[in-house]
Parts: structure tokens; sequence; C-alpha cells
């Protein structure tokens, strides 16, 4: 497993990383290099030169600003994992962070690369559509944001612009008292989701939903908000009938595919077995 | 000096190989050393029109590139090294580089040879070849329809040997209530030992001599097997496999490609290495299983069984391995009536040609895909007569005082007390105790199940006189030379050539034990054929039983002479001297008495022999096995099938292995782990796919999954010893039965968790979705 040759350049700030990008088409951001390298070396990917970010110290770290939680881009899997403030106020978040690869992958993978690379069975991608993410990104033409919504556009392909670089990730924090979680059915071999699936809910004392988030990593060619789900619970008393129901439109929202492991059917199946399955944790009385 | 025979030893070369310290092919640096990297077709089939190497030429660090043309009259074919008799076998000829035809995805079609491994890969991208595409055909069972592509001129309806055997009689089995009759798949597996296959060759121009590193379970056969394919006769060819990092089969073949790696340096005058990647492994490294099984099981009521028979289709590959055609026949037809008295059977097989990677042994070979289909059955049988699967197992097993036992193949099974380790398990599983919770469980909604398998293996192979009279192109004794070292030092030479089974820790035990030595003081020297005169190598479960047995004898006969020396010190008749804790006594005065390290002493000094007695204290034993060896046992698994997905998850897993003396427990409990592991990979995760043109889609391990740790709960254990009569060590072989038994025990467990449902049959690997679709049709039907 031997990649084509490539020339390698390691950056010092953001600034030079753009540079680098707009110099040299076919240039290509190494961060953790677990999903590049892989593709890389089975030649799927060859890119010409790699512009290595993982030593620009500031763009690691979790902090709290306002409502929102902000994760530096080069954050590890496993530092997400282990946050005290992340699994505080976003525990679906450190979940899925704690479930991505091996303890390997978790080491060095971080959260920008992650959701730049847009796996469609990536962990990660179903906390950040739950949780309204948006990307700061620092482009040719400056600091811009990229919002979530309509950010991943089909396996490995994003609405980043070109010659940008993720510097944060910022995730809306829920309203207090809600209750999140990430489940998920790996593929026995690969350790992606199969079906993965974000759920954030809160009950008001008298039984009725007034928050609640639910996307879907895995099942389909992109990750979705299961807004149908969403919609039959939000504003509803918590019944276990009432999670059933919802969870049978687990996958109304989403462009379900199949492959040799998991056909589109059973796919369907998954979803709502899983989406109903988060639904019990989070909306668990008691 | 305590024995250490049967004590729980600490692997020895564990250090050397955890802290970075073994002797890999891949790690072999050699002055001048070039690299070889092999151009495979993408095309299962296809004609090749024209191949253009000269932009590769010209690449800078390029010193040569071959091809099949190149390549012809100046080295031989692959040759298939095992010819099930009366069986039609057709072997075309299988060139190291394709001539005219690609025949599988990943039949080699250009050799590149380059100054580093990174432009030996680049100039593979540089090689132009025109391919004519051709219909392909994966399945076996399709490439025997009429109208199917044909592989080889020489194979008419692309069937490479048609074998059959048995005693079955239609008369036999008219008494029978029931006849069962079912149709398994066992899939095609990939044997991804950690070690990919890698060889390096340096060939000295001045004196003809050739070394080779191999990545080897058997360097002799493949000394012997590459000689005839080098053409360098066989004293000038050295073969080296000091550390091999696991096999299961897949190491035993001669390869084309580790023949041109000799090919090229040969050629060039420069040494060249090679060692495949992962994606070349699960391409062009042998793979395992892929069989229809088309079964029929003629039973009574009461539970007795009268007859099996089995038609069979076994998936070859394009070309036939070094060992594959004595797989699926000799290996599996005359073990499918197993542990039980089924006084009937027979075998049909069929070898079959496909687009596909070719089959060859793969840990257990034949002997799991028999135990397989014979445990499915006896469950369906059980079912159909109403009769506890364990009661029907108890009724037909082949009771303790019937050995040695005549199997309807002509196999006579050596020793065993298979009833003994069925109630052990049984114990220890609380059968009877699960049996009622299980029926607590349903009540409660949840789907367990309980999976009992009785089986019985082939192993230690085996006589010599057996192997010719099966088709095997070779001996299957065992050779092995034991030398006391002036001060009382031991180096022990043996033809086994183990690869992670610990045997350089279990056969210094057997010498340290007859010898009253320390463990330390005795060397496993294995896997160089310099120093080792021969040998047949590591497979079949057979190093223990026939490589440690050659040892035991070779041990004895140093004694034996020792004790003539020390006789003659002694000044008494060698009958008056016996040899105890180190010490030749003189029987009846043990005051008198000599040491082992003074006798040896003397041995070499040589001032003062008995007449005719030769210096140096060395014995050696080329040791022919009069049997196989049977190992045998009870394997229960407890399962929980989750009924919204159809996951499956193993709540309690319990061995009972008798495998005769145990040399070393904890060695022998981690083969049985090791198997167990393999087994169940192969009953609930793992399945190589090709699709209709051939591609193989479960080309990685992204997408093939292969079992891991956490998989699993703890193994529960144990053995019982029931010893071997016929070796000297009264030893079996435990490399494969947790491999055998395994696979058939959780397959069963799940079909008997979904009991409520009716189902008989899920294809492997049990995927979830399997399992689902299975409760689902159950459900709808």
């Amino acid at each position: 497993m031997i990649p084509s040759a490539f020339a390698y350049e390691r950056v010092q700030t953001v600034e030079q990383a753009v540079r680098a990008l707009q110099a040299n088409p076919g240039a290509k951001l190494l961060a953790g290099g677990h999903s590049l390298i892989p593709l890389m070396k089975m030649r799927l990917a060859t890119p010409t030169r790699l512009v290595d970010i993982s030593g620009i110290r500031e763009l690691r770290g979790v902090w709290k600003k306002d409502d929102r939680l902000v994760i530096g881009a080069l954050t590890t899997h496993r530092e997400i994992a282990t946050d005290r403030v992340v699994r505080t106020h976003l525990p679906a978040l450190a979940e899925a962070a704690s479930r991505v690869g091996d303890l390997q992958v978790r080491n060095r993978g971080t959260i920008g690369g992650n959701l730049a690379h847009a796996d469609p069975s990536s962990d990660l991608p179903a906390v950040a559509l739950a949780f309204d993410a948006v990307f700061d990104v620092l482009g040719p033409e400056g600091m811009q944001t990229v919002p979530i919504d309509g950010y991943f556009l089909g396996p490995l392909v994003t609405a980043l612009p070109e010659n940008s670089v993720i510097t944060a990730v910022s995730l809306k924090l829920p309203p207090s008292g809600t209750r999140s979680t990430y489940v998920k059915y790996p593929h026995p071999a690969s350790g992606y989701a199969v079906v993965g699936v974000a759920a954030a809910a809160r009950v008001e004392p008298d039984g009725v939903i007034d928050f609640v988030r639910v996307a879907v990593t895995g099942a389909g060619d992109v990750p979705y908000r299961a807004q149908a789900v969403e919609d039959a619970l939000l504003g509803q008393h918590v019944s276990d009938d009432l999670i059933r129901e919802a969870a049978a439109h687990a996958a109304d929202d989403g462009s379900i595919s199949g492959d040799l492991f998991a056909s589109e059917a059973y796919r369907r199946h998954l979803c709502s077995v899983y989406v109903e399955r988060a639904l019990r944790k989070v909306l668990s009385r008691g | 000096m305590a024995t250490v025979f049967g004590k729980a030893v600490k692997r020895r070369e564990d250090p050397r190989l955890i802290t970075g310290h073994g002797q890999y092919t891949d790690d072999v640096r050699l002055p001048g050393l070039l690299y070889a990297a092999i151009l495979r077709s993408p095309h299962a089939h296809a004609r090749i029109r024209k191949i253009d190497t000269s932009q590769a030429l010209r690449h800078p660090g390029v010193v040569a590139v071959f091809t099949g043309q190149d390549i012809q009259g100046k080295m031989g074919t692959i040759p298939t090294a095992w010819l099930p008799p009366d069986s039609g076998i057709v072997t075309p000829p299988h060139h190291a580089l394709a001539v005219d035809r690609v025949r599988y995805v990943g039949d080699g079609v250009a050799m590149v040879i380059a100054e580093d491994r990174y432009t030996a890969r680049d100039a593979l991208d540089l090689i132009q070849v025109e391919y004519e595409v051709l219909p392909a055909v994966v399945d076996q069972e399709a490439a025997m329809q009429e109208g199917a592509p044909q592989l080889h001129d020489e194979a008419p309806g692309n069937v490479a040997f048609h074998w059959k055997v048995g005693n079955f009689d239609p008369s036999a089995v008219q008494d029978a209530d029931v006849v069962i009759r079912q149709r398994f798949r066992q899939q095609r597996l990939v044997p991804n030992p950690m070690e990919p296959r890698s060889a390096v060759a340096d060939y000295n121009p001045a004196t003809g001599e050739m070394t080779m590193w191999l990545t080897s379970q058997n360097p002799h056969i493949h000394r012997f097997l590459l000689s005839g394919i080098l053409g360098i006769p066989e004293h000038k060819l050295r073969i080296i496999a000091t550390d091999v990092g696991g096999g299961f089969g897949s190491k035993i073949p001669c390869y084309p490609d580790e023949a041109l790696v000799g090919f090229a340096a040969k050629t060039l005058g420069r040494p060249v290495k090679w060692t495949e990647d992962r994606r070349e492994h699960f391409m062009a490294t042998t793979h395992g299983r892929d069989h229809y099984d088309d079964v029929e099981l003629y039973g009574k009521k009461d539970g007795t069984i009268l007859a099996i028979r089995v038609r069979a289709t076994a998936n070859m590959g394009a070309y036939l391995s070094t060992a594959a055609p004595g797989v699926p026949t000799i290996l599996f037809g005359l073990i499918i009536s197993g542990p039980y008295q089924i006084p009937y059977a027979e075998a049909d097989v069929y070898g079959v040609f496909t687009n596909t990677t070719p089959t060859d042994a793969y840990r257990g070979a034949g002997r799991p895909e028999a135990t397989y289909l014979l445990e499915r059955m006896v469950d369906l049988f059980a079912r159909e007569i109403g009769m506890d699967p364990v009661e029907v197992r108890r009724k037909n097993l082949v009771r303790a005082e019937q050995f040695p036992y005549n199997n309807p193949m002509g196999l006579t099974y050596d020793s065993g007390d298979y009833h003994g380790a069925l109630h052990k398990a049984l114990e220890m599983a609380g059968y009877a105790e699960f049996r009622r919770q299980q029926e607590e469980a349903r009540r409660a909604g949840r789907l367990v199940g309980v999976g009992v398998t009785t089986y019985v293996e082939i192993c230690g192979l085996g006589p010599s006189q057996v192997a010719g009279a099966v088709g095997f192109q070779g001996g299957l004794w065992e050779s092995a030379q034991v030398r006391i070292h002036p001060t009382g030092k031991v180096t022990v030479f043996t033809g086994s050539s183990p690869h992670g089974q610990g045997e350089e820790t279990t056969f210094a035990q057997i010498v340290a034990d007859r010898l009253h030595i320390p463990v330390e003081d005795v060397e496993i020297v294995h896997g160089d054929t310099a120093r080792i005169s021969m040998g047949w190598g590591t497979y079949g479960s057979r190093s223990t039983p026939v490589g440690g047995s050659a040892i035991a004898l070779a041990t004895e006969r140093v004694i034996e002479k020792a004790k003539k020396i020390a006789a003659h010190m002694l000044e008494v008749g060698e009958a008056d001297v016996e040899f105890e804790e180190g010490q030749f006594r003189v029987k009846g005065a043990p005051s008198r008495q000599v040491s082992l390290g003074d006798v040896t002493l003397q041995a070499y000094l040589a001032w003062n022999l008995p007449p005719g007695v030769e210096p140096a204290l060395e014995g050696q034993a080329f040791y022919d096995p009069s049997n196989f060896t049977y190992s045998f046992g009870t394997h229960i698994c407890q399962v929980e099938v989750d009924r919204d997905t159809g996951e499956v998850k193993i709540l309690r897993y319990i061995a009972v292995d008798d495998c005769g003396r145990v040399i070393n427990p904890m060695i022998a409990e981690g083969q049985v782990h090791g198997g167990i592991v393999q087994g169940i990979g192969q009953a609930l995760w793992e399945g190589a796919h090709y699709d209709e043109q051939g591609q193989l889609v479960t080309g990685t391990f992204m997408d093939y999954a292969m079992p891991r740790a956490h998989f699993f709960p703890t193994f529960e254990t144990a053995f019982q010893e029931t010893p071997s009569p016929h070796n000297p060590l009264g030893v079996k072989g435990i490399g494969e039965t947790g491999t055998i038994a395994s696979t058939p025990t959780v397959v069963n467990a799940v079909l008997d968790a979904l009991s409520p449902y009716g189902v008989r049959d899920i294809e492997m690997p049990l995927t979830p979705e399997r399992v689902w679709r299975a409760m689902k049709g159950a459900q709808e039907a």
C-alpha cells in the first residue's frame, strides 16, 4: 500500500495553509490523516502536496461562548470525548467522539478533518446536524461562516469554499434540562456507522416534549436531520406509542442506500430501531 | 528437577517477537537489494493482446520488467502437489506470469524490479496492457453449467476433478424413518495472517547457490518445488523461514510471486525482495473453503443415524494451488461421519475452476466443512424427531470401549472418550439449567439459544504410506536431530516449521523433560533447510504428534548412547544402568552415578569410550507415524439474538478438547482460543464476495470483517487427556480444533434461538440482516 509521490509542507498559521492551497492546485490539508492517508495508500486519492496543519496550536481546544460550544478544528476525538465541558453540556458529542474508529484513530483524528472529509458513515455529522453546527472558515476572501444546513452535498463532498480551512466548529447548546445521546450500529469491519443516531430532547414537568433534535448518519449518501421524527414528537406527551410511531418516520428524510452488508430495506429498518433506542434514552423519565 | 512436560511454561519466543527483534522475511536487508512489484490483472477473465513496458523501463530507478513472454521457457510452471487418485484430475499449466490470458483479478501480468519499493510500485502504473475482456464466472455451480465461460482447454466444463468415496448403499437405509435433506453454503474466506507473504532471493553466480527467505510453513517443500521451477539443484538452494507471522494454511502453497523473485535474482545477479501489501493478500494469496454441500441424513425415530451423504462442489479458483485438491476430498470426505457410529457414508466431490483467486488449505482445511454439515444435520435430525440434540449425539457417539474404531471410509480412530468430553462440557455449561432458563427467557420475549458440537478431527498428518495412497506428492514423516554440546547445552533441529504455534517452547519441554535439564538449556532450530536435513513442515495439526515425536525419539537415542558411555564409566553392564534425575545410576546402588554432563563431556573428549561407540553425542530420528491422531471434544455456545436487529451476541462459550497428553496447557489453550475466534469469524462475520464480473468487493479490512477481541466473552476451556496409543508422546494436534468446532456450534446456537420461528438455515456469515430476514420471512410465511 504505497501512495504515489507527493510533496509535504508543514505550516504554522492558517493563513499560510490557505496560501499553500491557493498556490498548489492538487494540494490537500493534512490534519490527523486518518481518512486521507488510507485513501492515498490505495491510490484513491493522489494529492500532489500535503499541507500539514497539525502543528497550528490555536486550532485546538473547547470553550463555551454564549449559547454555543466552540471546538477548535484540530481538537482530537479523544480530547472531545474526555472534555469535561463537552460531557457536561453536550453528552451526545462526547459519546459520538468516543465511538469514532479505535483508540489510535481517536488520538490522531480531528473534528475539523472529520467534518471536512464528510464520510457519509462518520459519527460526528449526526451530532453536528442535531446541534446546528456552524463552521468558522478562513479562505482567500477572509473569514466566513458556513452553516451545517446544506453543508453535506454528497459522499465526501461539502459546501466548503475552495482553498479554505475550517478553524473551528461551534454547536448550539440545547436548552437546559435537555438530555442527549448518540447510539450507533458499527460495521463489524470498518467500525463506521451502519446507522448512527444523535438525539436530544427535553420534557416539561407535565410530560410535554418542548425540545427535540434527531439526526441520522450512516444510512444514506448524506447524513440528515430526521425532521419527520422531530415533528411527530414536538409538543406531544411522551408515551411508548408516541416514541414508536415517531421512530417509524426515521428514514423519511434520508436518501437511504444499501450495500453488501446492509440492504436499503434493512437500513431503513435499522434507522427506526436505533432512533427508537436513542429516543428512549433521552425521553425516559426518572 | 521437576518435570516440565505438562507445565504452563511461558512462550520463549515472545520476548523476541513482541520487542521487535524477530527476523521476518521483510526484515532481511542485503547490500544491493532490489525490490519487486507485481502488476496484477484488473479483470477476472481477459485475453492479453499487448503489453507495453517501454515507459516503465525508462522510469528512473527501474532495473528490469518481466512479462509472461519474457519468462517463458526460462522458469517452470507452478505445480500442484496433491493429486487425489481416481479423480480424473487435470492440472492445466499455471504460469508464474500470465502468458496470453488472465483468469482472475490478481493474476500476475508483469513484474517490475527497481532500486526501491516506491519506484517499483510507481512503475506498475506505467505498464500499458491491452486486454480483451472475456466473460467471467465466479460461482462453481454456474461454472459447471453448459455455456459457461471456459477457463482451461484441459478442463471441459471447468471440472478440475471428480472424486467419490464411501460405502453408501440404498438397501442400507431401507429402515430409515426420516430423511433430512439440506443444502449448505461454505462461504469463501481470506486467511489474513498478520504477516503478509514475502520473499527475498540472493543468488551467487560464482557458486550457483541461491538463498531464499520465505514466508513458509514448509521450507523443505518449497525447496523441493522451487528447485524444479528455478532449475537450481536442491543442494544449492537454501530456504530460510525463521520467523513467520502466521499462515493458517496460506503459507503452504508454492506461489508464482515467490518463484518470480527467485527468477529475478538469478537473472539479474542481485538480491531481490518482494512483500505483498494487504490488498495483494486479499487478491493473490489463496483463499479458504467455498463449497456448496447438498447433504442427506438417514435416521430412525429413536435417534439412530443410519447414513450420511454429501454432494459437494468446491470452488478451486482459477488454478489448482499446491495442496488444494486434497482439501475438499481427502481431508473432507473421509471424515464426514465424524465422531458418530454412522455405518454408511458417502462423499461425492467436484472441484471446479472459476475466475477467482485459487483456494487452498485454511485452518482446519476440509475438516471444518465436514464437521459443519454433519453437526448442522444432527441438529436438524433432532428437531425432526423431537429429541434433544444432545441426546441424539449421546446415542450415536462412538463409545470409549470401541477404540480403535473403524469409520466407514476406512480411517481408524486411534483413541477417544467422546462421552467423557461431552459430559464434562455439559457440566461446565449447566446445560439442563440453561434449557430451563431458555423457556423462561422465551416467555419474556427474549431469543436465547444453545449449540452443542461433538467433533473428531483427523490430525497429525500422517503416515507417509497413506499420503502416497491419497495422492499427496510427498511424505508426511518428520525429522529431528538432538545435539548435546560438550557443555551440556542442547540444540534441537526440527523439520517442523512453527509460525506462531509456540513450539520453540513445547519442543524444548519435550527434550528438557527427558534429559532432566532446564528448558533454557534447549534451543530449537527450525525453518532453515541448510541446518535441518529434511522436513515436511507445519500444517494439519502435525507438528507436535509427528515433529514432536521425532524429537522424543531422537532424544531417546541420545540417552541410549549416553547410557553405554555411562555404563563404561561406572564399569557395569549397560542393563544395570538407569537414567533418573539427570544421573546415570547403577541399579540397586544409586550412590554409584555419573551425571549426564560428565557423560557428555566424555563423549566429546573420547579418551575412554566403550568399544564400538563413536565420539560425540547426537541423536537423529526420522519418524513416520503409523496412523493419524484423532483429537476430539465438545464445544457449547450460548447466544442471544436481538429481536429487533438480528444481531447475535455470544453469551458464553465452553470448549472441552482432548488432544491427548498436553505438553503446555497455556499454549494449548491459546491455540483453542485462536481457533474458536477464527471459526466464529466464519460463522458471524467473515466472507469474501465477488461480483458478477469477478471483482472482489470485500478486498480490504474496511469491508472484510475480521473478528475482534471485544466481539467475544471470556472463553471457558478445559482439556480431557486421552493419550494417543501410537506415538511416543501420547499427543494429538490442537491447532485446528477450535476452528473445526466453533463454526457449527455458533450457527446451531443461533438457529436454536430462532427455533420459535422454525428457521432451518441461514447462510454464513450470519450477518444481522440475514438473521433479521430469516425471522421476518418466518413471520410472514
